[in-house]
């Protein structure tokens, strides 16, 4: 690995904190990832990416500013990669998933916020955030109400902060509220790179995000096969780092994997015994590196089919229509693509209890795992109606809240086990 | 052929072993202390010195897979034959829950849910018809509601925990205490006492507060609300608690002959079944 450590400095980086968080980010990755077993042979890219997440990444960040390109950072899957594409910007998904500066984010934080707004506060008071530091333009969103507040305050810590309102009903006034806002973000992104969307950029921006988005598809397809061709944990890495990557190159990777999970399931061969019980994941995003509760479920002796999660199949579902041919009707394409995400911040919110049965049923889980972030008020109060509509299709479902902390894995371990126990 | 079963918990350990046709051959019971793999080995040592041999161990409770790997490390080993077996397979592990489930399908066998109130958790089970684990709810990452939130208040009252249940059914009135978290109660204890409260009163309430918490989980996981209860875990064998949930559920309370040991029985059977 490189030297990177001018680069960090020069992003203002505290140095002391962020060895230690990468040492800490590389232990973890080593226990967690690379002591699986029969993992496929392409996954050593996304290794190679987890190793330089905080390097050569972005460095190439660093390079494509300096030939005129700029990074928008975001934390929120409803904001439009295809605009920034298209106006010759790059779009990155920020750091949100560790523990970080906690006593400094309680300065700005009630103690009860969710672990990922309060981690986004930590890895910019911490310094220790390459891809905050490096963006040129932040995307707030108002999305839950622990967001929208602490948006208020982020703003006075980082000073390119941008709010994109969002509309919490699937109503005519809804869509056109998100249009408006999509069509403000355009302008927005075209002042900051000085270069306006073409009907030409757009399209092809589409197309690229389209691409992206089809290789996960493809992915998650092949994971409704028996025996599953590879771990929840590997998948669930494709999907986050689906955030960070170049997506040209991130299509191909991903593709390349699938070619390889192919031929495993014509030779029947999959990563954990055919037996295996079959766990779909419902509920929060999980960001790099939280990857505490998948691992909890695949040492406990289960695999996990689908992720239905911002992470995951609720952020990657539906492609744009790629017909249209002015800017206009390509606009109207991502209005309509984007409006069908069902986020729990909507209401009522049907299209996300149909989508977990759905899943549910077309990756052949045995049982269901909702997972909500403590204090994440949305998911929580979604996972009642969640777990009683699969329960009337007599699918098992277990409902556990948690945050980014260790100190409860014991006893989330013992739920875990006793819940794979009622499936087998 | 004989089978042990070792149940692990926060405050207690308990071993049983069964004969082959599931009868209780032998039981014991220690305190967990700080190290809890010797505690569990000096039990094993015991039985083995008894003259009671067993083919297999499951282990459950929160030390189980502790025990497993110090068990399944040992040198030499204790269970040396049959030859045929590797040291795997002579420990295994399987959750409270469905250890608990076995056990009480084993003394009730029409039960459908069981109510659990261990040393540091507490759960409710629903079980199917074939005594299956159906649905359960455990507990989050604290004690509130919990055998340890009992000891700890019946010695701010200065009652034995064996005297605390009986003293709060003499109580004349009830009386509302709103902390479950084991420190906010002990303080809001500590200012009832201050303001001469009846301490038979405090008792009963801590009680209630309990009772309330056990009833919601029940209530979470039951469908038939006429159902009766079986309770099991350390709790069990404080009357007021078996009271006072009967009471709020409208339903009756069973206990088994030694509610701490249903783990370690129902992880014993586990282990006959095994094959």
């Amino acid at each position: 690995m490189s030297d990177y450590t001018q680069m960090w400095k020069d992003l203002g980086l505290n140095l002391e904190a962020h060895d230690m968080l990468l040492n800490v980010l590389g232990n973890a990755y080593k226990d967690i990832y690379l002591s699986q077993k029969d993992r496929p042979e392409g996954m050593g890219y996304f290794d190679f990416v987890m190793s330089e997440v905080h390097g050569l990444r972005i460095k190439e960040l660093l390079d494509e500013k300096a030939q005129g390109r700029k990074i928008i950072g975001s934390y929120c899957v409803f904001v439009p990669e295809e605009i920034a594409l298209a106006a010759n910007a790059t779009l990155v998904g920020l750091c949100s998933g560790a523990d970080f500066a906690v006593e400094e984010v309680e300065k700005y934080l009630p103690r009860n916020t969710c672990a990922l707004i309060k981690s986004s506060f930590g890895f910019k008071l911490g310094k220790v955030c390459p891809y905050l530091e490096s963006a040129d333009m932040v995307v707030g969103e108002n999305t839950c109400d622990g967001k929208k507040k602490a948006y208020e305050s982020l703003g006075s810590l980082v000073d390119n902060l941008y709010v994109m309102d969002l509309p919490q009903m699937k109503s005519d006034g809804g869509k056109a509220l998100l249009k408006n806002e999509y069509y403000r973000f355009k302008s927005a992104v075209e002042k900051l790179t000085g270069v306006a969307i073409t009907a030409e950029s757009l399209k092809n921006a589409i197309k690229t995000v389209n691409a992206k988005r089809a290789a996960i598809h493809r992915l998650s397809e092949l994971r409704s096969a028996k025996p599953a061709p590879i771990s929840g944990l590997d998948a669930l890495l494709a999907n986050q780092v689906f955030f960070y990557d170049n997506p040209a190159r991130f299509t191909e990777s991903v593709n390349k994997i699938c070619d390889e999970l192919e031929k495993r399931i014509q030779d029947k061969k999959g990563v954990m015994a055919e037996k295996t019980p079959r766990i779909l994941l419902s509920g929060c995003p999980m960001a790099v590196p939280n990857w505490k509760l998948p691992w909890i479920i695949e040492t406990s002796g289960a695999v996990i089919v689908g992720e239905e999660s911002c992470v995951g199949e609720r952020g990657t579902r539906n492609l744009v229509d790629e017909s249209g041919d002015t800017i206009e009707t390509m606009m109207d394409s991502i209005v309509d693509r984007y409006f069908k995400v069902d986020c729990a911040i909507f209401t009522p919110n049907q299209d996300r209890l149909n989508h977990v049965a759905q899943m549910a049923e077309k990756y052949r889980a045995d049982g269901v795992i909702h997972y909500s972030l403590q204090f994440c008020q949305p998911y929580i109060m979604e996972s009642i109606p969640v777990e009683k509509a699969l329960e009337g299709k007599d699918i098992p479902t277990l409902r556990v809240e948690t945050d980014y902390g260790m100190e409860d894995a014991g006893q989330l371990k013992t739920r875990v086990q006793a819940f794979i126990e009622q499936l087998g | 052929m004989n089978y042990a079963g070792i149940d692990i918990g926060s405050r207690t350990i308990e071993v049983v072993v069964v004969n082959s046709s599931g009868d209780i051959i032998c039981s014991l019971q220690a305190d967990t202390g700080f190290d809890p793999i010797a505690e569990s080995l000096k039990l094993f040592d015991s039985i083995e010195n008894s003259g009671i041999k067993y083919q297999r161990i499951m282990a459950t409770g929160y030390g189980r897979t502790l025990f497993e790997v110090a068990y399944t490390n040992l040198d030499p080993h204790p269970l040396s034959a049959p030859k045929d077996l590797t040291l795997a397979d002579k420990c295994s592990t399987v959750t409270e829950i469905k250890a608990h489930a076995r056990g009480v399908a084993a003394y009730f066998p029409n039960a459908a849910t069981i109510l659990d109130i261990g040393g540091q958790d507490s759960k409710a089970i629903a079980l199917n018809n074939n005594g299956k684990v159906k649905k359960f709810e455990m507990n989050d990452r604290c004690a509130a509601g919990t055998g340890k939130f009992l000891e700890i208040m019946a010695r701010t009252l200065g009652f034995s925990i064996d005297d605390f249940g009986k003293e709060a059914l003499l109580a004349q009135n009830d009386l509302t205490i709103n902390s479950m978290c084991t420190v906010f109660a002990e303080s809001e204890v500590t200012s009832l006492i201050a303001k001469g409260a009846d301490r038979r009163e405090i008792a009963k309430g801590l009680h209630i507060s309990v009772m309330k918490r056990a009833a919601g989980m029940i209530n979470r996981v039951r469908s038939d609300q006429s159902d009766s209860i079986v309770f099991t875990g350390g709790v069990a064998k404080n009357g007021c608690m078996v009271t006072l949930i009967s009471e709020k559920l409208g339903c009756s309370v069973l206990v088994p002959d030694n509610p701490q040991m249903i783990g370690a029985f129902g992880a014993a059977l586990i282990s006959s079944e095994m094959g």
